[in-house]
């Protein structure tokens, strides 16, 4: 029995509708997905960039346009959270995906994805290329088992920001190495408080392995050794010596009351308050305090009495350690284009793009070159600090169960007042080992 | 002779009885059958969707596997199922689990019902009003509501601690998401806040059931309202009762948007859904992160079935068929 014929013609229109209605949709799709070259020919480059202030994507656009044709990088936003940006880079990756072009990686996360091949090699002449004046902490955060894994972008590195008065009234000379211990006597004896990090999130993992490689130890003392043989060092005493100090400024609350979920912005705002003392952060802090005072929210005073210096030593004497991030830049083993993916990286760390992106979005160059800029000086008054801090700084444990370790350490070092250096070390030394075995749950 | 007589008109009813459960038995049938129909498509569908990945987590389960290390997979039997279970980590979660479940559901109980009982006794020119200002927060996606009720008591930007200091053991110094108790107690409100219309929507339908007859000859006899409400009104509602507790201890225990975001299982606030979350997806234990999917899933299969077969939650019964 066939339709009758109204209704026939009125079926098949329906049908038509809907084959042109998914038509459009998957060709939405694949122009979304950027698959194919696209516009003519060009070939499109993905860029998984992390979320800033649109420098990732002016630099894109730039190296486009000096490309002339022979690539187009279009970017695609990650997660704001660095863990929640590793899990989407590290399923996508499993799974193959093939659009993985250029991906910006926090260096941390890196051993994870280079070890099982996830990540294009870097070809010879690249790597001449890019890493010529990289700074050292910077080089060591891009490197896997001795070879160059991803490409040096931009570096970032905490600083000791001070409050002048208090420094003053404490009478610490500032111009020269300060410590831990001091920091906490002055905070102490002016009822201040202390601007640091004790969320259990990744800014405690930075604080705890600055505290242990200022002290002279490691979080982890054979990074490259598989799982069940990873050997911890947070019993050494250097470990112990940073429980004591993190479990002090709990204990006697130094942090004030918002210490145990304290995060790098609610710290600033401590900071930039009455109680207001020393605070280790990022560079980040000096246009968001200067924008404070552009928009009315903070006094002009508040910015004349701030100050900078190299983060705080643990031992009067010894090096300071500082916490080493930015990000890296790597390309997907999948990826179709990893040769013209690279030709994009050669262009996006030029020292001039490192420059740009360090005056516009306030992330410090990994290339000493992109220093010598005079705007720099100009615009961040601390950046000879901020470099000098860069080569000093320490990476986190670069190993493919960083993020066990990490979390491991969130959880057993948070809060601060409840951290013991006669307990506290051993047994997040332990729990960390048994998860690594597979033989607790984290 | 007279047990004949007597027997008779007995067999004469059991016929009847017979023709009209043959009757009913075919109209039941043809109903079941229409029921097919309308949803044997969509329960295809949800078979697919929802078996294959069941199935798939099964298998997984069986496996050490990580996403990052796809080379060293093995199979090993049923080791992730023994490692966690014997770890305090996942009875810590679980306990905590089975309390918001059981605290968020009583609550929600008594609140819905007070608001079932608002609703239909409201003037009938308020009744629309009042239906939807109580079902707003219902409304609203529960990241929003998480992350207003977490704005709301963080000690950096939250109102609560100036807005109730009066209240003894709240001041501006009082960090309600560093410890445990004050922490679940702020998940467990903003649980309660945003699913009590539900409850309550469930239980207006149970109320307007029950037969208006019922409780005006209670008020005749003099019961109290109080009485009315105990021995009338709550009776002819129970399947109505039983089926929101069943509908809500099911979805309370699987607890996981308000805990991701006022604490991350922070403070021993971890529920069993972010247990299955952290161990997938942020360390990528596919095998031991298919296992606690598994545990969770037996666990939410044991109370359903706690709920229909010892509690004797009755989902027909709520059509009135009963």
């Amino acid at each position: 029995m066939g339709l009758p014929g109204n209704r026939r013609k009125k079926r098949l229109a329906k049908g038509r509708t809907y084959a042109g209605a998914c038509a459009t949709l998957l060709a939405g799709t694949m122009a979304m997905t950027g698959c194919g070259p696209a516009d003519g020919g060009v070939e499109t480059l993905t860029w998984y960039i992390n979320p800033d202030a649109g420098g990732q994507a002016a630099i894109a656009a730039k190296c486009t346009e000096e490309a002339g044709g022979a690539y187009r990088i279009e970017t695609s936003l990650l997660p704001t959270d660095a863990a929640a940006q590793r899990e989407q880079l590290a399923r996508r990756l499993a799974a193959g995906d093939d659009s993985m072009d250029i991906m910006s990686i926090d260096p941390p996360f890196i051993p994870e994805l280079a070890e099982p091949g996830f990540l294009a090699p870097v070809p010879d002449d690249v790597a001449q290329a890019t890493t010529e004046n990289t700074l050292d902490g910077a080089l060591a955060g891009a490197t896997w088992k001795d070879e160059l894994v991803t490409v040096p972008f931009w570096a970032n590195t905490q600083i000791l920001w001070y409050r002048k008065s208090v420094a003053e009234a404490a009478g610490l000379d500032m111009s020269q190495p300060v410590t831990w211990d001091q920091l906490m006597e002055a905070a102490t004896e002016q009822e201040k408080l202390l601007g640091v990090q004790g969320s259990p999130a990744e800014s405690m993992t930075v604080w705890i392995n600055a505290l242990i490689e200022s002290a002279g130890g490691q979080i982890l003392e054979n990074p490259e050794a598989p799982a069940d043989e990873l050997q911890l060092g947070l019993t050494s005493e250097a470990g112990v010596e940073a429980a004591r100090i993190i479990g002090t400024i709990g204990d006697e609350g130094l942090g004030g009351p918002g210490l145990p979920t304290s995060t790098e912005n609610t710290s600033l705002t401590l900071f930039q308050g009455n109680e207001g003392s020393f605070m280790v952060n990022y560079p980040f802090v000096w246009p968001a305090t200067l924008s404070g005072v552009e928009a009315g929210t903070l006094e002009q005073s508040v910015i004349d009495d701030i100050g900078w210096a190299l983060y705080p030593q643990v031992y009067e004497g010894e090096d300071t350690a500082p916490p080493l991030g930015g990000i890296n830049l790597g390309v997907g083993a999948n990826s179709q284009n990893p040769e013209l993916a690279y030709e994009a990286i050669e262009c996006i760390v030029q020292p001039e793009n490192q420059t740009e992106y360090f005056i516009t979005n306030g992330n410090p160059p990994s290339n000493s070159e992109a220093y010598e800029d005079p705007a720099i000086e100009e615009q961040f008054p601390m950046a000879e600090t901020i470099r000098d801090s860069l080569e000093l700084a320490a990476p986190r444990p670069q190993t493919p169960f960083y993020n066990e370790i990490s979390t491991g350490l969130q959880q057993e070092w948070s809060p601060p007042n409840e951290v013991d250096p006669d307990v506290t070390p051993e047994e997040s030394q332990e729990f960390i080992t048994a998860v690594l075995r597979g033989e607790k749950l984290l | 002779m007279s047990s004949s007589t007597i027997n008779k008109p007995d067999t004469g009813n059991k016929r009847s009885d017979k023709s009209a459960k043959k009757m009913h038995s075919d109209r039941v049938k043809a109903e079941r059958r229409l029921g097919w129909y309308l949803a044997g498509p969509a329960f295809i569908v949800m078979l697919l969707v929802t078996l294959y990945p069941i199935l798939q987590a099964v298998f997984e389960s069986l496996f050490a596997f990580r996403l990052t290390a796809p080379d060293e997979r093995e199979f090993i039997w049923f080791a992730n199922y023994i490692t966690i279970l014997s770890d305090e980590v996942w009875w810590r979660d679980l306990l905590v689990t089975l309390l918001i479940t059981v605290v968020t559901v009583a609550v929600e109980l008594v609140l819905g019902f007070a608001l079932a009982l608002v609703m239909s006794k409201a003037l009938k020119s308020l009744r629309g009003i009042l239906r939807t200002a109580i079902l707003v927060p219902y409304g609203i996606i529960t990241v929003v509501s998480a992350y207003a009720w977490f704005y709301a008591f963080d000690i950096n930007s939250g109102y609560v601690n100036a807005w109730f200091d009066w209240v003894p053991g709240i001041d501006s110094d009082l960090n309600w998401f560093a410890q445990t108790g004050t922490s679940l107690f702020v998940i467990m409100a903003s649980e309660i806040w945003k699913t009590t219309p539900f409850i309550s929507l469930l239980l207006l339908a149970g109320l307007a059931q029950v037969p208006d007859e019922l409780t005006e000859a209670a008020k005749v006899d003099g019961a109290t309202w109080w009485e009315q409400m105990r021995k009338v009104v709550i009776p002819n509602m129970k399947a109505a009762i039983m089926v929101a507790v069943l509908f809500r201890a099911l979805d309370a225990f699987r607890i996981f948007d308000n805990v991701f975001i006022m604490t991350n299982g922070e403070n021993n606030t971890e529920v069993l859904s972010l247990l299955a979350y952290r161990t997938s997806i942020s360390r990528l234990e596919i095998g031991l992160g298919s296992a606690v999917s598994v545990l969770l899933f037996i666990c939410v299969i044991l109370i359903s079935f706690a709920a229909i077969k010892i509690f004797k939650v009755d989902l027909a019964g709520t059509r009135g068929e009963k």
